[in-house]
């Protein structure tokens, strides 16, 4: 009878338990487990066949003192993100304004706009390899059209990274439909409140739009920076980290540690790395935010 | 009275009022048409390499309608000895679909348990669920990778699929908790008093209802396996096993530098593109409001 009592009390919770219970072990053999195994090999030797041999710090040690390649991944790496993800919060917001207004056909157009963000992968990287080629290809062809004799792309070292960063603005629609969907969230009473105040179109954009928008910006910021980071197949299939290095990105880095020459101890410090950088830019991206960015809710509570 | 003089002026006013306008519209229509323009040409470009014989793709400035058109680039994209796209589309879609259907399946249920049941640690650890959104897969990649050999799963689909029945994902949780926390609650105490269990009221009435996230949820993993290039290039060795992916990477790496052959690449790459660009064409809705609920409910 007091098992019963308990069952029942008890029954709630367990129905809770089971149903998320394919998570919490996903989460336990998947993601907990394999961190604190990375922490481990990232202060051993492990070259897969044998195994991880402890050697403290000694990863960390060789990747500041003696990897030729790990400062300029990072700095292949952060030039990419630095340039390219406030190109994509400027285009795609330029992008949205455009298509938030009263225009014919504007399903069409949004699809038109929307449409290279949805496809990805190695095939859309082969893609753009055929359109920078330097004697045939698709962009040589345009810069030609008016007068601009184009530069070897893909196999030049100056060019090949800006190639990649033109190349990721094809896919800005994706923060582009976000940007819309957050013009739309303006109430339109804040603009008729400021027209009555006698501001003109510029002003009413960067005194309510902007700030209106801006959690949406930051939401693209960080998104952006932390893909951006991460970057790897377009790289791995179009230039294999050349030529001389200039697209040898810090994931490239990461991967031919592990599964080129099977250094999976040095790669697991590389990881960690990784996510080091990616934490401190977002946190640093999140700190400023109280500066630019503008939550309705801070007045309200006031 | 309004004098005629001041009638005239602002006759002038409006007209330049509106001639502004007017200019405003062109302009904006112009910018509008160049940015289509540059946005749909690559896709041009992939048709048309794709269309032309050998010796057509090295023309520049290049022609945009092939003569001949050369449906057989299809066919021997197809029939390559070296890559059997046959096999690798087939593979790609046992992957797919087994991985899609766990994902939904596993992430539904786990959505539903944080949504409409209440238990111990529940909100603890949803904060999990959304911290691990933040952790990149490379902190685990290594582990991972040898925990599937040391289960003797390298060269098998089992590392591309079996992951995803536990859970699915954080993001694709969020989506559903996100989506199931506005079904009203009165349905689950009427389905309660009507004797239901949890599991009949999970698969027999929310999971009905959520339809809209269900679809949005599968395009997602859909996209996200159909083209993942990293899982199958750690994980499957043998060419017999290989995605679509993978077949693209060899189609490409036979061409060596300077004789790649474009057409068929490009005929190769555009069939692994068409079920995504025919997927977006026809649920376009799904599609955006992912990506909306993600970032403005997020």
């Amino acid at each position: 009878m007091h098992k019963g009592k308990l069952w029942r009390r008890i029954r709630p919770h367990a129905a809770g338990w089971l149903c998320a219970s394919p998570w919490i072990l996903g989460f336990l053999v998947f993601t907990l487990g394999p961190m604190i195994w990375s922490i481990y090999y990232s202060l051993t030797e492990y070259p897969l066949i044998r195994p991880p041999v402890w050697v403290g710090l000694d990863n960390y040690r060789f990747m500041l003192q003696e990897d030729k390649f790990f400062f300029n991944s990072l700095r292949v790496t952060t030039l990419y993100a630095i340039v390219a993800v406030p190109l994509h919060l400027v285009m795609g917001f330029l992008m949205a304004l455009m298509l938030n207004q009263k225009i014919r056909y504007i399903a069409l157009w949004r699809t038109v706009y929307f449409l290279p963000s949805v496809v990805s992968g190695v095939a859309v990287a082969l893609l753009w390899q055929w359109i920078f080629n330097s004697d045939f290809g698709l962009a040589n062809w345009l810069l030609g059209l008016v007068g601009i004799d184009g530069p070897s792309w893909l196999l030049s070292p100056t060019w090949a990274l800006p190639a990649l960063i033109i190349m990721s603005l094809w896919g800005v629609g994706g923060s582009m439909v976000i940007f819309i969907a957050g013009l739309q969230g303006v109430p339109q009473a804040l603009y008729e409140a400021a027209e009555i105040d006698g501001s003109n179109a510029v002003q009413r954009f960067w005194h309510v739009t902007v700030p209106m928008v801006s959690p949406v910006i930051l939401f693209n910021l960080i998104i952006g920076l932390i893909a951006a980071l991460q970057t790897f197949t377009q790289a791995f299939i179009m230039t294999a980290g050349g030529p001389k290095q200039s697209t040898h990105f810090f994931m490239l880095h990461l991967y031919n540690n592990a599964f080129q020459w099977l250094k999976m101890g040095y790669a697991s410090a590389l990881a960690w790395v990784l996510f080091a950088y990616i934490l401190i830019a977002t946190l640093f991206v999140i700190r400023s935010s109280s500066l630019w960015v503008f939550y309705e809710g801070e007045i309200k509570g006031r | 009275m309004v004098t005629g003089v001041g009638t005239a002026a602002r006759h002038q006013v409006d007209f330049r009022i509106r001639a502004g306008r007017l200019l405003a519209r062109t302009s904006l229509y112009m910018v509008l048409s160049l940015g289509a323009f540059l946005f749909l040409v690559p896709f041009v470009w992939m048709v048309s390499t794709a269309l032309k014989e050998a010796g057509d793709v090295m023309k520049f400035p290049p022609e945009w309608i092939p003569q001949p058109v050369l449906w057989g680039n299809f066919v021997e994209a197809f029939t390559q000895d070296y890559a059997p796209f046959g096999i690798f589309f087939k593979n790609t879609i046992v992957i797919t679909a087994t991985a899609v259907f766990g994902q939904l399946l596993s992430a539904s249920l786990v959505g539903f348990s944080f949504a409409r049941l209440r238990w111990w640690g529940r909100d603890y650890l949803f904060l999990v669920v959304l911290a691990t959104m933040m952790l990149p897969y490379q902190v685990t990649l290594v582990p991972v990778f040898v925990l599937m050999k040391v289960l003797g799963w390298i060269d098998s689909f089992l590392p591309l699929i079996v992951p995803f029945y536990l859970g699915g994902g954080a993001f694709y949780i969020f989506l559903f908790r996100q989506f199931m926390m506005t079904i009203p609650l009165e349905l689950d105490d009427a389905a309660r008093i009507d004797g239901c269990g949890t599991l009949w009221l999970y698969a027999r009435i929310i999971l009905p209802l959520s339809g809209p996230a269900l679809a949005t949820a599968a395009i997602f993993s859909f996209l996200a396996h159909w083209n993942d290039f990293i899982g199958p290039l750690i994980y499957l060795n043998s060419v017999s096993n290989y995605t679509l992916s993978l077949g693209l990477r060899i189609l490409q790496g036979y061409g060596g530098y300077g004789i790649q052959r474009w057409n068929l690449l490009m005929a190769a790459s555009l069939f692994v593109m068409l079920p995504v660009l025919l997927l977006f064409f026809f649920a376009q809705k799904y599609f955006i409001q992912g990506i909306v609920t993600y970032g403005v409910k997020g």
